[in-house]
């Protein structure tokens, strides 16, 4: 009898643990919403879309999402971060329709990119940011590869005050990282030091030590607890990204499996429209992508 | 259809309701049990599964992850050695709980010995209340007033293994000393009773009878404590500079599994070799769980008492 009792419940924790593996591989599509009921231009827009990827473009998704939802009543509208890694996987296996990444899908591996349709929302100019006391504000691209290769370790020999530099990266994974090193430091690996992922974190580390120097976005350089150096020259500025003097810039992209169509095509025109891009995409920091005057594609070669 | 009801139906009828409530209950606390060990049984399969992946499919050498520093996984000739990491881990969490056991134990010691009545009374709910505060603050206030504080009065950029080990042994300070205290208190009266008789005075009691009789569920505070410390990721990331360099002293920074995991797997793809091993270090960090219980298994199995 004591035996039967054990034996049955050995099974009944065997049939659970199979239903609840059957179930982690099962539901991965579960949210694929009903929106295909909005192709006609005239129709009321409803369903749900389920949106996720970068954290650096939550916030502006989600502002625009907003709006949208408020335009559109029995529209959901949900923005969810977690990476550009985490968007571009969840786009391309169908479990959210609109996946956000801070890189081309190209640059990331494991991504069939050739099945995703890119649409890039915004422009994100970043630039190196140091600790105000270094007392430069402008250094050359030469200098700004030796300084985050470890060659040049105290700012006196580019002209600022005597204080040793300290490095702040971003992890290996992160977009921006791999934007600064690509079209900043021309493919040097930069050596190690304090490395964090949130933008606010970093500017928190730059602003209260010493010699710091890391990157940033230029949204986060609207005050003067951080400094954005020019660099040869060309202040970071959303001119001279959107006219191509200033290097270091990328694509904020939204990605769609296939080609877009029904809710998340009217989302994604949406973000392309005027009222977003002259309005919303300025004030979160970004630079309208409408208004640039270059391209880039994800070689990094300009057109 | 009849008019009454017989009784032997309205007795059968509740009889068989009283067995069903019997029954409920005692389906409903197995499925309880059952559902929480179905929970880590998965959890136990899914990690197995995807912490192996980088080594099955990716073939990432295990030797290699293991015993190499060098952490590059995005170079040309990517290297996937996740010994810094590994060291990280185990270095904070030593030295967090080389701070935290005596300052635990010694306030365990001071509520049920020293000052029963008020010691309890004010560092009872102190202590506790120090469970209450979510890890990001600790991590917040770590980077705001301790990261300046090391920096200009012992040196280094503030970043660093010291930190973190300050802020991790706050963190698990409550758990060692609850723990403690608890298996201080539930040690029976005529331990003391019987030692004063001989004429030892507190201390000896203390540190003689009370001590060596409640060791072994004082180190199950610790082995408590430091499976805690080994798990937390988001205080330590904020402090501990998350470097890929094997940290030469005390003061300079490091990283640790866990703050490299929360770093980069949202920005890696499913099924890439970096998101692999990143889920080996998950990995790795669930057999060091496992090993902690063992160990916490192994310590009260030795209780006499």
């Amino acid at each position: 009898m004591k035996n039967l009792k054990k034996f049955g419940l050995l099974m009944m924790v065997a049939m659970i643990v199979a239903f609840a593996a059957a179930c982690g591989n099962g539901n991965n599509s579960a949210s694929d919403g009903d929106n295909k009921s909005s192709d006609g231009g005239n129709k009321e827009l409803s369903g749900s879309l389920v949106i996720s990827g970068s954290s650096a473009m939550q916030p502006l998704v989600a502002a625009a999402a907003e709006q949208f939802m408020n335009d559109n009543p029995s529209v959901d509208v949900q923005v969810n971060a977690g990476g550009s890694g985490t968007g571009l996987s969840q786009v391309s296996e169908g479990s959210v329709q609109i996946g956000n990444s801070d890189v081309f899908a190209e640059e990331k591996d494991g991504i069939p990119a050739d099945k995703l349709e890119d649409h890039k929302v915004a422009v994100v100019g970043m630039t190196a940011a140091i600790n105000p006391k270094v007392g430069i504000d402008n250094i050359s691209k030469e200098d700004l590869i030796k300084v985050f290769t470890g060659k040049i370790t105290n700012w006196k020999e580019l002209g600022g005050a005597d204080q040793k530099i300290t490095l702040v990266n971003r992890p290996d994974s992160s977009g921006t990282r791999a934007t600064f090193v690509k079209f900043g430091l021309d493919g040097a690996t930069p050596a190690e030091g304090i490395t964090e992922d949130a933008n606010n974190t970093v500017k928190k580390i730059i602003n209260e030590t010493p010699g710091a120097i890391g990157y940033l976005a230029f949204s986060y350089l609207n005050d003067d607890k951080v400094k954005g150096l020019s660099i040869d020259g060309v202040k970071p500025t959303d001119e001279n990204v959107q006219s191509g003097k200033f290097p270091i810039w990328a694509y904020e992209h939204s990605y769609t499996k296939g080609k877009a169509d029904g809710l998340a095509k009217a989302f994604i025109d949406y973000m392309m429209s005027d009222k977003v891009q002259n309005d919303l995409v300025p004030n979160q920091g970004y630079i309208a992508s409408s208004k640039m005057k270059v391209e880039r594609d994800a070689k990094g070669n300009m057109k | 259809m009849e008019k009454t009801v017989p009784a032997s139906k309205r007795l059968m009828k509740s009889s068989k309701s009283r067995m069903n409530g019997e029954f409920t209950g005692r389906l409903l606390v197995t499925l309880c049990a059952l559902i929480m060990i179905a929970a880590t049984v998965s959890i136990t399969i899914f990690l197995g599964t995807k912490g192996l992946q980088a080594f099955i499919k990716n073939g990432v050498n295990p030797i290699e992850f293991l015993t190499s520093a060098n952490w590059n996984p995005l170079k040309e000739k990517p290297g996937y050695g996740a010994l810094t990491f590994i060291f990280g881990s185990f270095a904070v969490t030593l030295l967090s709980a080389l701070v935290a056991a005596p300052l635990g134990i010694g306030g365990a010691i001071f509520m049920t010995e020293i000052a029963p009545s008020w010691g309890r009374k004010v560092l009872q709910p102190v202590i506790e209340l120090l469970v209450g505060i979510p890890s990001v603050v600790y991590g917040f206030i770590g980077l705001t007033v301790l990261v300046p504080f090391v920096r200009h009065h012992i040196g280094g950029l503030g970043f660093g293994l010291l930190t973190g080990t300050v802020v991790l042994a706050v963190m698990i300070l409550p758990t060692i000393t609850t723990i403690a205290t608890d298996a201080m208190s539930t040690l029976p009266k005529n331990l003391r009773e019987g030692s004063y008789a001989l004429g030892a005075t507190r201390w000896q009691t203390i540190r003689k009878v009370l001590i060596p009789a409640a060791l072994p569920s004082l180190l199950t505070a610790i082995v408590l404590g430091m499976a805690r410390a080994f798990g937390e990721a988001l205080a330590v990331q904020m402090v501990i500079g998350n470097s890929r360099d094997l940290p030469s002293s005390i003061l300079d920074t490091a990283a640790t599994l866990t703050t490299i995991i929360t770093l980069n797997i949202g920005n890696t793809t499913y099924g890439s070799v970096e998101n692999n091993t990143l889920w080996s270090m998950g990995l790795i960090l669930l057999i060091m769980s496992f090993g902690f219980i063992l160990l916490i298994r192994y310590l009260s199995s030795r209780r006499k008492l």
